[in-house]
């Protein structure tokens, strides 16, 4: 691990995508979110749930606004470092990825702005479908950064002219094979990170008395929400496990720390793997459910690291516990939402402190599940960027020198630090103060500038003195 | 080799994102240039408020010129962001902090100094890179295999130095002839006064880096079509002649007329450029057509430029009509 450009880039890119990643995943989950929670006012006419909505709605809006900032850092990232991949690719990644920014434009442009200021100028059924509108366009959205990240791993629909890889065929690339399963694994990643945000915040509540009546809402309904979905999810991450073992045999060996090709394969459960001497240390496992997992029966040979060149197999570290931490924290969200309705339907939900308090403290699963599920798949995707295509190493800008990443990596987490701390306290202080009233937007504020609505956090806390007069 | 119709329409698409966002961004960057020329904590609200509305939809079209280049001219995209390493970090950094600036520094007293200076220095940065951007390119930015095969600081160097000074000078113009025309009272006074003083003062760098460009710059530039295309000339004229209507009308007190003019000086700027550099897109080395994607990539990419730009267009229109006027004090 030499401290050259294409490391530090790789560094570089790994820093701002994660930052950048919670907010749009959070987003998403929010949109869908903000859109059943009004249409449940629209059906029951209860209007508890608009100030339900009123609240997330404040936190949609400063969470989108992050996105955006973080996402124009993303706009740039590829042609500073990773010139050779942009000039070889650019011509089916670029439109991917101009597709997804046209498309936040296009929300940001319609019906965005009616779900933000426009409450009281449109008829309650038109703002519903301005909510859902939203929702899918955020949904929307991912799809094309699934679709072109998917293309990443098994690229298809191309051909190679002069050593350029261009599109062939736009609809393959589009619908590959494994854009159908990733995209929506991502999608309900999403909707669990904030179903389990949601749960969390009512858990909060009730546990500090405050806001009961919305507190319930948002427990009955993040709780119940997860509860359907999180097996649902369980599926799609079994079928995302088969295309990496039919496409990516490497990087589903390296997953199950698998170094030597094994009949019957035992299913390693937790060790530390030991990449320089290819062997697991304290490994837990349990004999032929490798096997079972990988391939349905109790006998089946499976390969391990062993069959794969030494430059073409991927790191083992960080995907063998990406995979680990991500389906825990699917197992812990599935434990908490079906021992909540447990406890629901026993009527002793929130009379149950303990079991508030383990609800409140869930609330980073998702986003820890999908930074570690993201890593799986890009470190597991080593020693190549663009699958059998292109190598990592060969496509970082050529005129780079380590003291530019250098100075360009110290100066994201220097921003990055300062922005981002900045952001997440304001989304606690709104979450903290809960739903006290409508979003109120200060004069000026446009659907384009959406984290003006974080004002509310200030004004709630009194800090929101001069300068306004 | 020629380009074809779908290379030129993403060009012309790419070179009215540049216009706009040029002329939109360039007026609340040069707000917040101005904005560290005065302590006058009214006057600072004031300003602020003159841009609330638009400053951060005005940065969409730098976002669309990033993604068109990427989509329609990966090469130009990849040799452009690899030259211009560090001014685009740095301008990515004077946007975030201006960006946050802007939103937090109401909500905080003991803090505030440091939002105002963020919002004063972020947007000078960027000025100033972007500038030095276009000086660097002016020069000529070599390329070799497709990719940047210069040096990281070749942008640091008396011409584009010059004009990233001029650039910032421009938009501090703009951005005086903004909140003319978007205020009353005493910050239109004081807006007023800057505008002669600014206009000299780009007339001056303009002077000096043309002085530079046919001394010991002499080589580089020559490189440029603006010899052979003498009609070219007519731009740089009009140019001139805008500066002297920006003080004409500054004089005359026509509230609305000052940025008007600032604007045609950009615009006539903006095609003395374009002069210079057709058919190159990195001058003066890779032309518009040897950058194009290809077709099957412009075709697919064509849908979302005839839906989407419109839109944001048509969105834009409204926003400035919605909070046309004076009317509007923001905060207040």
């Amino acid at each position: 691990m030499d401290f050259d450009p294409v490391f530090l880039s790789r560094l570089q890119f790994a820093f701002v995508i994660s930052f950048h990643i919670i907010f749009p995943a959070f987003t998403i989950g929010l949109g869908a979110w903000l859109a059943t929670i009004e249409g449940a006012r629209l059906v029951t006419g209860n209007e508890l749930y608009r100030r339900v909505f009123d609240f997330w709605l404040k936190i949609f809006a400063l969470s989108f606004g992050m996105g955006v900032v973080t996402g124009v850092v993303m706009a740039f990232q590829f042609g500073t470092n990773w010139g050779v991949l942009v000039e070889k690719t650019g011509s089916i990644q670029g439109p991917l990825l101009g597709y997804e920014s046209f498309t936040a434009f296009m929300l940001e442009a319609s019906f965005f702005g009616v779900m933000l200021l426009g409450r009281n100028r449109v008829s309650p059924r038109f703002f519903f479908f301005a909510c859902c509108m939203v929702s899918l366009g955020t949904m929307f959205s991912s799809f094309w950064i699934l679709a072109n990240n998917s293309w990443m791993q098994v690229p298809v629909g191309h051909t190679i002219v002069d050593g350029k890889i261009i599109p062939a065929d736009w609809w393959a690339i589009v619908t590959g094979p494994v854009m159908m399963v990733r995209w929506p694994h991502m999608l309900l990643a999403a909707f669990l990170t904030t179903g389990m945000c949601v749960a969390a915040t009512g858990a909060w509540y009730t546990l500090r008395n405050i806001h009961r009546a919305e507190a319930r809402v948002m427990l009955h309904w993040g709780l119940g929400f997860v509860a359907v979905v999180i097996p649902i999810q369980l599926f799609f991450g079994h079928l995302t496990g088969l295309y990496v073992l039919k496409h990516q045999p490497a990087k589903f060996a390296a997953i199950e720390a698998r170094w030597k090709n094994e009949q019957p394969a035992s299913e390693v459960l937790i060790a530390i793997p030991d990449s320089k001497a290819e062997k697991n240390l304290f490994a837990i496992s349990i004999p032929k459910l490798g096997s079972m997992i990988a391939s349905g029966n109790w006998t089946s040979a499976e390969v391990g690291l062993e069959s794969f060149p030494r430059e073409d197999r991927p790191p083992v570290v960080i995907p063998f516990f990406g995979f680990r931490l991500m389906v825990g924290m699917g197992l812990i969200m599935l434990a908490v939402s079906w021992f909540g309705n447990f406890l629901r339907f026993r009527g002793r939900l929130e009379t149950t402190r303990w079991f508030l308090w383990g609800t409140f403290l869930a609330f980073p699963t998702g986003f820890i599940a999908i930074l570690t599920g993201w890593y799986t798949a890009e470190v597991g995707r080593q020693p190549w960027v663009v699958y059998g295509l292109l190598r990592t190493k060969d496509a970082v800008t050529p005129s780079l020198t380590t003291g530019d990443v250098l100075i360009s990596l110290s100066g994201y987490v220097l921003v990055y630090a300062v922005f981002i701390s900045f952001g997440t306290y304001y989304i606690y202080k709104l979450l903290r103060e809960g739903p006290t009233g409508p979003a109120v937007p200060i004069p000026g504020a446009t659907p384009n500038r959406p984290m003006a609505f974080a004002d509310d956090a200030a004004s709630a806390t009194g800090t929101n003195l001069a300068g306004k007069a | 080799m020629e380009a074809t119709n779908l290379a030129v329409f993403w060009a012309g698409v790419i070179a009215l994102s540049i216009i706009m966002y040029v002329i939109l961004d360039g007026f609340d960057l040069g707000v917040g240039i101005l904005f560290g020329f005065t302590r006058d904590s009214t006057n600072r609200v004031q300003m602020l408020n003159t841009i609330a509305p638009f400053w951060d939809g005005n940065e969409t079209w730098l976002v669309i010129i990033g993604a068109s280049l990427f989509a329609a001219f990966p090469a130009v995209y990849a040799v452009f962001l690899g030259a211009f390493y560090i001014p685009v970090l740095l301008m990515l950094f004077g946007l975030i902090f201006r960006g946050i600036a802007f939103e937090f520094r109401q909500r905080s007293e003991r803090t505030r100094w440091l939002w105002d200076w963020g919002f004063f220095t972020g947007s000078t940065v960027v000025a100033f890179v972007q500038g030095a951007a276009i000086g660097a390119m002016m020069r000529g930015i070599p390329v070799a295999g497709g990719h940047f095969a210069g040096h990281t600081f070749d942008w640091v160097h008396p011409f584009p130095l010059l004009t990233g000074v001029g650039l910032a000078l421009g938009y501090a113009l703009l951005g005086a002839g903004w909140i003319v025309s978007k205020s009353e009272g005493e910050l239109r006074d004081w807006a007023y006064a800057r505008i002669p003083r600014l206009t000299i003062a780009v007339f001056v760098a303009l002077a000096l880096a043309f002085a530079v460009a046919i001394t010991f710059d002499a080589g580089a530039i020559a490189q440029s079509n603006l010899r052979a295309r003498g009609w070219g000339l007519a731009f740089p004229a009009i140019g001139v002649a805008a500066l002297i209507g920006v003080i004409v009308s500054a004089r005359a007190r026509r509230d609305s007329m000052p940025f008007l003019f600032t604007t045609l000086f950009f615009v006539a700027a903006y095609l003395t450029l374009g002069v210079m550099f057709w058919p190159y897109m990195v001058p003066y080395s890779v032309t518009v057509a040897n950058a194009a994607a290809p077709d099957a990539s412009l075709r697919f990419f064509f849908f979302g430029g005839v839906i989407v730009l419109p839109m944001i267009l048509i969105y834009t229109v409204g926003v400035y009509r919605v909070f046309r006027g004076k009317r509007h004090h923001g905060y207040s």
